[in-house]
């Protein structure tokens, strides 16, 4: 996997063009084999964000098939609401779920990632 | 297995009531042959649904209609059924029953459930003639007869029974006076401000309240004739009902040397102070507590059954009772505390012009007890988490609160002053001057009149409201308002769901955005709540223009399999009416092995599940099997349990399996508010548990038993008989009717267990039973949303766009 740029510390991958990632819906992106799971979100024509695929509930379970509702991702297990902004769950439940930054070149979408050491 | 050489251990029943038969039922469906059972019954009948006396007192049911278990259920299941006998003595050391016709009868295991008599004050006069309690069908009998020769009924005691005797007494057509010792109705369920509420509804239906009121003495030569009270006043009247609360019928047991109390003594599992004795129901006492209401039978009944058959079972906690007054067009309802205390937080609503309230208990912020007046919408949610003690949180009380707020300005001024020409209405163009006009010159009096007539309101509903405030302008306190408040979809909108089906029809809407959009969604985007009700609803309305909006789907619908806890997703195929064969059993075993599923589990529904299949493996596996969507995953049809019937069984009267399968293959993949659950048995011997199937179909050699709204899941409930069929066509036409008619009147969400209770038998009978044209409606409807339904599976296994979009993951390296 091959960075295209980096601000600071964060390096940013191409994840797939615009096209891979159907509105209003979530899509799993897995960075190598067992890595880490990102889930992609596209809530309008240029507007996507990306988030751990992880609901912010202890018990776990993956996020990209929520119900997208605005800048919120319903959580498919139990329910709880997420902000796809902040990655922070909203009351009652707690939690916070890690979000990455993203950005769009022409058509290719690009997810960053903090380059630790 | 019966007769002399019958090794069995003897099961005794004492009580032929709702308790004891309820736990000869768990019995029975748990271990089917392990007793030998006898039932003992004072009174002269089949089991029979106490409950609904008061619908029978008030002539909207018949007997034949509340019999839980009629005369052949016990005999199919072997019982033997003593009724119009007592019990009159337990030995508890050589185990054994005398009976009031002098036999006896041994035990190995004895259930006392001998229920409660009606408590009788202890007054001067109490045994003149015309004094009647209320508890079983005599009483009944007794009071429609007084009803035909008499004037004036007097009912002593204000709680649930007692009002509700007095309500059928008033229909009966008895002026009735209600005397009451306290200063509030139903002061064990209901707070202060709820019982002046239901005071006044029941006050303007025509019953006349004594409170404050203790009665000394009744009066008469024979008969009564007045009632004396405590301040000297009296009350003339020609009959009394005693309804002043209960004591358990515990002297049996007292006088055999059990321990009792005000009831009988049992632990955790029924069980008394003597060896194999067992006591359940409102005759026994369990941690202190003597129960009056029939929902703790039930869980009683579980434990006990369990216990009897020898496994393992969690020991009985008690239960935390919730009350509802069966008067319609009175909704007051209560679960757990209801009166205010120094250390409960109260969150408390009251709507004077609406006439509802509210008021939600908490203790250290949790859920501890409500009591609901006048909107019953959140009657449901709030008895259950009242019995979990849930905590209160911001979105419960939003929920509870609703977004809006109600003005403390005359809300009439507003009407007053708006223009004739101005319209009210705006989907149809309606002006105050019209519905003015069809008030004064036409003398309609509702807002469901004036909706048939002007069209204002028809449509979204918005103006509802409005519409209401221009007759209560028009009428004054002629107009009588509508009590029944209208339940909004979800916090996002106060819209009702019958104000979004109309919208939907009225403006052919097809898509879920532009519904909420059109409707003013307060939370433009709705929620999880919302969305799917209105795919549904979209689709249920136009089955012919109606596209499945994945995004408004919850994941399992989306993707068409069952997600689990991690993240893996369970498949389970179509076999229809439970029936396979060895190549599709060679196929799933293939499967199963090629795509490493962690698990093969038979479904209670007799179908195979593959438990663990990774998300982006679905559409193989689909491809793989060739077997249709078994839909286990769906608000829809699921599936159609059998027992193989005359094909097989030497019982079977009916060929179930064929019924079984054609009704499947008819009404699968159709969308339905909830889950829908059938069965198909080939004789009465319930093999394939179609009592507690939304649709059960039992065969018998006439024809078909109908079946419906059964329910064996959180909320156990036993199916009502909609009809008796004689032949197949009948019989799929009702099927189909049924169903249609629940797709059209359900609440997304409602299963038909609760969708029965919410529109009566009668109402489901009356337009698909009795009513032909009706019928034959709805079946065409249900043809029309029937065609153009495909496999999902097999769509997905085709089209590679779905699979990209909507299962594959993107892999980096
Ligand atoms: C009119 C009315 C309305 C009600 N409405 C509601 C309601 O809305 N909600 C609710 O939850 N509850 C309601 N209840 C209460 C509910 O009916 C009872 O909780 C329930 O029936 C209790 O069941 P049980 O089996 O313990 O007693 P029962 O159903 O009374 O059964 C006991 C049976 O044992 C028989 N028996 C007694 N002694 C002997 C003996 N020695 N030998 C043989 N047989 C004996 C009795 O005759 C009776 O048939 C209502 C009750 C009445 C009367």
């Amino acid at each position: 996997m091959e960075a295209v740029m980096s601000k600071g510390e964060v390096a940013y991958y191409p994840v797939g063009s615009l096209a891979d990632f159907p509105l209003h819906l979530g899509k799993v992106v897995k960075l190598g084999s067992g890595g880490t799971e990102i889930a992609i979100f596209r809530l309008d024509e240029r507007t996507l964000y990306a988030l751990e695929n992880r609901t912010g509930h202890q018990k776990g379970g993956p996020l990209a098939e929520g119900l997208v509702s605005g800048e919120y991702v319903y959580c498919p297990l139990r329910d709880c609401k997420i902000s796809l902004v902040t990655g922070e769950v909203q009351l009652p439940d707690t939690g916070q779920v890690e979000t990455f930054p993203l950005c769009l070149e022409g058509d290719v979408v690009l997810v960053g990632i903090e380059q630790n050491g | 297995m019966a007769g002399l050489h019958d090794t069995r251990e003897k099961l005794i029943l004492i009580g032929n009531g709702m308790a004891g038969v309820n736990a000869i039922e768990q019995v029975l469906k748990l271990a089917p042959d392990k007793y030998q059972i006898t039932v003992i019954g004072k009174e002269p009948h089949p089991n029979y649904n106490r409950i609904q006396l008061s619908y029978l007192l008030e002539g909207s049911k018949t007997f034949e209609e509340i019999i839980l278990n009629d005369y052949s259920w016990y005999e199919q299941h072997g019982i033997t059924l003593l009724t119009g006998i007592k019990a009159t003595h337990i030995d508890t050391e050589s185990r054994r029953v005398q009976l009031s016709d002098g036999t006896s009868s041994d035990y190995d295991k004895l259930i006392i459930a001998t229920g409660s008599n009606p408590f009788m004050l202890p007054i001067p006069g109490i045994h003149k003639e015309g004094i009647v309690s209320f508890r079983d069908l005599q009483d009944c009998e007794r009071m429609t007869s007084a009803a035909r020769e008499w004037k004036k009924a007097a009912v002593i005691g204000g709680g649930l029974l007692g009002l509700e005797a007095a309500k059928g007494l008033l229909k009966l057509g008895m002026e009735v006076t209600v005397v009451h010792l306290f200063p509030d109705l139903m002061e064990r369920q209901l707070d202060p401000v709820a019982s002046s509420m239901l005071q006044a509804e029941l006050e303007a239906q025509g019953i006349r309240f004594l409170l404050n009121k203790k009665t000394t003495a009744i009066d008469g030569e024979t008969r009564v004739d007045r009632l004396q009270f405590e301040d000297g006043s009296s009350l003339e009247t020609d009959f009394l009902v005693m309804a002043v609360g209960i004591l358990p019928e515990a002297t049996l047991a007292r006088d055999c040397g059990i321990e009792t109390a005000r009831g009988i003594i049992v632990d955790d599992f029924m069980q008394t102070s003597a060896p194999d004795v067992y006591a359940v129901g409102e005759c026994n006492q369990h941690r202190g507590i003597c129960y009056g209401l029939v929902a703790p039978l039930f869980e009683q009944g579980a434990v006990l059954a369990k216990h009897l058959c020898g496994l393992p079972v969690e020991p009985y906690q008690g239960t935390i009772v919730s009350t509802k007054l069966k008067i319609s067009g009175v909704d007051v309802f209560s679960a757990g505390e209801f009166q205010d205390a120094p250390e409960l937080d109260v969150i408390r609503m009251q709507d004077h012009w609406k006439k509802t309230y509210k008021k939600v208990l908490l203790r250290e912020n949790r859920i501890v007890g409500c009591v609901l007046f006048g909107d019953m919408t959140d009657s449901a949610q709030l008895s259950k988490w009242v019995k979990v003690h849930e905590p209160m949180t911001q979105d419960i009380h939003e929920q509870l609160v609703g977004s809006k707020h109600i003005d403390d300005a005359d809300p009439l001024s507003f009407v007053a002053a708006m223009p004739s020409d101005e319209i009210v209405c705006g989907c149809n163009g309606v002006t105050k001057g019209m519905i003015m006009h069809a008030i004064t010159n036409n003398g309609l009096r509702t807002v469901d009149e004036i909706k048939s007539s002007t069209g204002a309101s028809r449509s979204c509903g918005g103006c509802k409201p409005m519409v209401e405030q221009i007759l209560t302008l028009a009428l004054g306190d002629k107009y009588e308002g509508s009590h029944s408040a209208v339940e909004s979809l979800c916090g996002c909108t106060t819209h009702s769901r019958e104000d979004v089906i109309a919208a939907i029809r009225d403006k052919r809407l097809t898509y879920v955005r532009e519904v909420m959009n059109v409707m003013g969604w307060q939370n433009p985007e709705g929620c999880t709540k919302c969305r799917p009700a209105i795919n549904y609803y979209i689709g249920m309305v136009w089955p012919d223009a109606f596209q499945d909006e994945k995004d408004s789907r919850f994941v399992n619908e989306r993707l068409h399999a069952n997600i689990q806890k991690d993240g893996t997703y369970s498949v389970v195929p179509r076999m229809y009416g439970g029936v396979t064969t060895p190549e599709q059993l060679r196929k799933i075993a293939d499967v199963a092995d090629k795509f490493e599923v962690k698990m093969v589990k038979v479904t209670g529904g007799q179908r195979l599940d593959l438990l663990g299949v990774k998300k982006e493996d679905l559409p193989r596996v689909w491809e793989d099997l060739g077997m249709p969507s078994g839909y286990a995953y769906a608000k829809a049809i699921r599936t159609v349990k059998t027992c193989v019937g005359s094909t097989f069984c030497r019982f079977g009267t009916q060929d179930s399996l064929s019924m079984g399968i054609l009704l499947e293959k008819k009404f699968e993949r159709l969308w339905m508010p909830a889950k829908f659950k059938m069965a198909v048995n080939g004789c009465p011997r319930n093999c394939a548990e179609p009592a507690f199937k939304d649709f059960g179909i039992i065969g018998n050699d006439g024809g078909w038993e109908i079946y419906v709204g059964g329910n064996g899941g959180i909320k156990l409930r036993a199916a009502d008989l909609l009809c008796k069929v004689k032949t197949d066509e009948e019989l799929i036409e009702l099927a189909g009717a049924f169903i249609q008619f629940y797709r059209e009147t359900g609440k997304y969400g409602e299963r038909t267990s609760e969708w029965v209770e919410r529109l009566g038998l009668p109402a489901i009978v009356s337009e698909i039973v009795e009513n032909k044209a009706r019928r034959e409606e709805l079946m065409a409807s249900i043809e029309r949303a029937l065609q153009g339904l495909y496999d999902p599976w097999g769509e997905v296994v085709e089209s590679e766009e779905l699979q990209h979009r909507l299962y594959e993951h993107i892999q980096m390296t």
